[in-house]
């Protein structure tokens, strides 16, 4: 029994999950409605549903966020591929109203969401390329997006919040499927179509052993650059496919707020998830633990009441105890402390 | 010669480090205007005696008498205060700098305290143009340092350290990263400075390069000073022997015929490479391989041993030369073709390119088979346990499950699990570069017979390493190569002198094995 309990302590989500549940059972005590769940209108309704529905685009993101993290890179520029994303998507789709009152768009939706996909895909294709074969550090290469992104999407909105009335568009972000946010079975299933790819074909060995040691992996002829390329690309796809669900949410574009400082809320998740920001290590599961804690936290500043002026301060705070709380430095540290104080209070 | 005057006497130098007497009564003469050697093979002392001579280490025993003083430096810039002055391996310029703010770096001449005491900018472009001139090199002093070629930087750093009107001037292996016609630059500027009365210190591994521009050789073996010999008085052979300490045969020629099977010589090489080369670390050679062929290649440090491996793996671009594998040409850009191809390449340095750490025995061993087979292709864990298991149990790798941390297991048992890496790729060729390097002895003998083992099933294998005595008990062939070219091949059977002895040989008198 003590035994299980010490295997369950050294597994890698053990952390994290612990801190989650802290951080529910807090809000719990302060609210005790806030873990409620009902059923309202054929879905289902609560905090809780809202934490996963409103953290499924930085799920999303965190994911890609997680395997460039895995091979020594960096993205920060996601916050401006999603408001990309959001301008392609809401120009193609525009929305007129026609002489019967009903509203049309301009393109077919599929072609729309395709075509944001797509311009996603190449924005963080570019990424790749500006570090695997212009050779720059990754933070550099992305913050040359994360600059230029934010501003190629308000020429695109031409400054504007571009607002989208073609309903359809809606249930990405506002839908729901089976009694769940439709935004959640998305993330979802970038969740198991990333597990899958990860380990039933030899991707993730690889992706392990370009973090662990790149000159290794290129030794032993692993195409580090092509696997690399794929990696930013599919970051970039990510941060595409939850600039759709924001914009959907919002239904409207806008360019200068969507996915604001959203780079910085992933790679936080990545990292509170447990994922070596040296590379090599990473986790899904647990990155997607660290973003439910991330919207946790904000939820429940939202839910406490806390005055807006002091928000970021508690978030911040609320940080550094998840992060101290997951730093085996730090537990060993206290361990010993308490030791101490024991053996001499004997 | 002999008159000279005495610059820098060091008389019983030692110094330990834990578990190493690195220097042991090492004794040196440096005179003035004479370019001298100071010759030993790695781990001989002589990177410890040139830190000693500059104030990095001081020693534990001995006296250091410039000019028939005594002096201890106590850091480079106290040496360099007394007139010791270094120059090492890779030239130190700072990039950003122009030229002439290198050269006169540290020491800038200021402004009176009428203008401010600011740098004199303009005399110190002056400064340095002066000592460029009076040093006969033609450089830009306002260039920025980082956009000179490799070569210039090296004689701007030669510039900077006699600027400090150095007696003494310290090269450490400067020529290590130039071509031939930039060694000659490099010459004809410390015959300048020779001509000029400084004392020079020339440390390399180029035997040629010794014979051509010192007066006075200092070897150094173990950390034991062995003897000051002129230049004119000690040939190449003989000084290879007292690096080694071993009497050589008197030329390769003697070494026993060969007895090369039938097989092996008749039939098409499986890799053949014809004028490979690359810029300052490989002279265009030919090499060749037969199927279940051990080809052993032999040569100092620095001689183009790893340079050889690493361009025919395509981990460093090749400038010239093609390359066939079983007659065919292909091409052979990336480590992923060589892969494709059936080679296979142990680095040398295990930690930094050979293993990857953190994942398990049986990922390690399976990453190049999988990376073969591509992406999609995936061996699943259960067949990759089981070719682990088959390889860890064929070279006995000591380890407590496969899915341990490669990374907690031994060096030697390392060095074993990134070979069965290859081995599981079934390679044609197989590169091992000092597979044998800091494993112990037991280890090294099991290796030698997996590589053996692994010739007799076919695999072509090139075997590099610095210690000789191996080289010669696996090799059925042995390429000799020095200072980055082709010195000569010797058959099986060879003795350990008979390499040495092509290894001290001049290039154009080696002789030509099996022509």
């Amino acid at each position: 029994m003590k035994n299980m309990f010490r295997l369950l302590m050294r597994h890698a989500l053990f952390w994290p999950s612990i801190a989650l549940v802290l951080l529910l059972a807090g809000s719990a005590a302060f609210n005790p409605a806030f873990l409620s769940v009902s059923w309202h209108d054929g879905h289902l309704y609560g905090n809780l549903i809202d934490i996963l529905n409103r953290a499924a685009p930085l799920i999303i993101v965190s994911l890609g966020m997680t395997l460039v993290i895995a091979v020594r890179g960096l993205d920060i520029s996601v916050g401006a591929v999603v408001a990309i994303s959001a301008a392609v998507a809401a120009l193609m789709i525009g929305g007129s109203f026609s002489a019967d009152g009903a509203v049309n768009s301009d393109y077919p939706l599929w072609a729309a969401l395709a075509t944001a996909l797509a311009v996603a895909a190449a924005c963080g294709l570019w990424n790749g390329l500006l570090v695997v074969k212009a050779g720059m550090q990754p933070i550099v290469a992305t913050l040359i997006l994360m600059v230029a992104g934010r501003g190629i999407a308000q020429l695109l909105t031409g400054g504007q919040i571009i607002t989208i009335y073609y309903a359809p568009f809606f249930t990405l972000g506002n839908g729901y499927l089976l009694g769940l946010p439709v935004a959640l079975w998305i993330a979802v299933l970038t969740w198991v179509a990333l597990h899958l790819l990860l380990s039933r074909t030899a991707l993730g060995l690889f992706v392990r052993a370009i973090g662990g040691n790149p000159e290794a992996a290129r030794v032993a002829g692993v195409r580090s650059s092509a696997i690399t390329l794929c990696v930013y690309t599919f970051c970039g796809l990510a941060a595409g496919i939850a600039g759709l669900i924001v914009s959907s949410n919002v239904k409207s574009a806008d360019a200068n707020n969507a996915g604001q400082l959203l780079e910085l809320d992933a790679i936080l998740a990545v990292t509170l998830g447990g994922t070596a920001l040296t590379g090599g290590r990473f986790t899904l599961a647990g990155t997607i633990i660290g973003a439910l804690i991330i919207q946790t936290l904000t939820s429940m500043i939202y839910s406490l009441g806390v005055p807006p002026e002091v928000n970021l301060v508690v978030k911040a705070a609320l940080v550094f105890t998840v992060m101290l709380l997951q730093s085996a430095e730090f537990r060993a540290l206290v361990g010993r402390a308490t030791r101490g104080t024991r053996a001499t209070s004997r | 010669m002999n008159e000279a005057r005495i610059v820098l006497e060091a008389r019983g130098i030692a110094r330990a480090f834990p578990g190493v007497q690195a220097l042991d009564g090492v004794e040196l003469t440096l005179r003035a205007g004479e370019v001298h050697a100071l010759m030993g093979q790695n781990g001989a002392g002589k990177s410890t005696l040139i830190k000693v001579l500059t104030g990095v280490y001081a020693p534990d025993a001995g006296v250091i008498k410039l000019l028939g003083e005594e002096v201890r430096p106590t850091s480079p810039l106290h040496a360099q205060d007394l007139g010791i002055s270094a120059v090492h391996q890779e030239s130190h310029l700072l990039p950003n700098l122009t030229v002439a703010e290198n050269i006169c770096a540290g020491r800038y001449p200021r402004h009176g305290w009428l203008r401010g005491g600011g740098i004199d900018w303009r005399e110190t472009n002056r400064r340095a143009r002066a000592l460029l001139a009076d040093l006969g090199l033609e450089l830009d002093v306002d260039q920025l340092a980082g956009g000179l070629p490799a070569a210039l930087q090296q004689l701007a750093t030669v510039a900077r350290a006699v600027s400090t009107d150095a007696r003494v001037l310290i090269l450490d292996e400067p020529t290590s990263s130039l071509d031939a016609g930039e060694v000659q630059a490099l010459f004809v500027l410390i015959r300048k400075l020779r001509d000029k009365g400084v004392a020079i210190l020339f440390v390399t591994h180029f035997l040629d390069q010794v014979y051509e521009i010192c007066d006075r050789i200092t070897v150094l073996r173990n950390g034991k000073f062995v003897g000051e010999y002129a230049c004119a008085r000690l040939d190449a052979h003989a000084l290879v022997s007292a690096m080694v300490g071993r009497e050589l045969a008197a030329a390769a020629a003697s070494a026993p015929p060969a007895e090369i099977s039938g097989d092996a010589q008749r039939s098409t090489p499986v890799l053949a490479a014809r004028g490979i080369s690359r810029r300052g670390q490989l002279q265009p050679m030919d090499i060749e391989l037969a199927r279940g062929e051990v080809l052993g290649l032999a040569g100092l440090l620095g001689s183009g041993r790893t340079e050889l491996a690493r361009v025919l793996f395509a981990l460093d671009k090749r400038d010239t030369g093609s390359i066939e594998i079983d007659g065919k040409a292909v091409s052979l850009d990336k480590p992923s073709d060589a892969l494709a191809l059936g080679l296979g390449f142990c680095p040398e340095d295990r930690k930094e390119s050979g293993i990857v750490a953190e994942l398990s025995v049986r990922e390690n061993i399976a990453l190049a088979l999988q990376a073969r087979m591509g992406l999609a292709k995936f061996l699943s864990p259960a067949e990759q346990r089981t070719i682990a298991e088959k390889l860890v149990a064929a070279l006995g790798i000591k380890t407590a499950s496969i899915e341990t941390p490669i990374g907690q297991l031994s060096g030697g048992n390392q060095q074993k699990a990134i070979i069965a890496r290859w081995l599981a790729t079934n390679p044609r060729v197989l590169f091992l570069d000092e597979p044998t390097r800091g494993i112990d002895v037991a280890a090294k003998q099991e290796l030698m017979n997996e590589i053996l083992a692994l010739a007799r099933g076919g695999t072509a294998v090139l075997f590099i390493s610095a210690e000789i005595e191996e080289v010669v008990r696996v090799a059925d062939r042995i390429v000799v190569l020095r200072d980055r070219a082709k010195a000569g091949e010797l058959p099986r059977g060879a003795s350990e002198e008979a390499v040495y002895a092509l290894i001290a040989q001049p290039a154009a008198r080696a002789p030509e094995a099996n022509a």
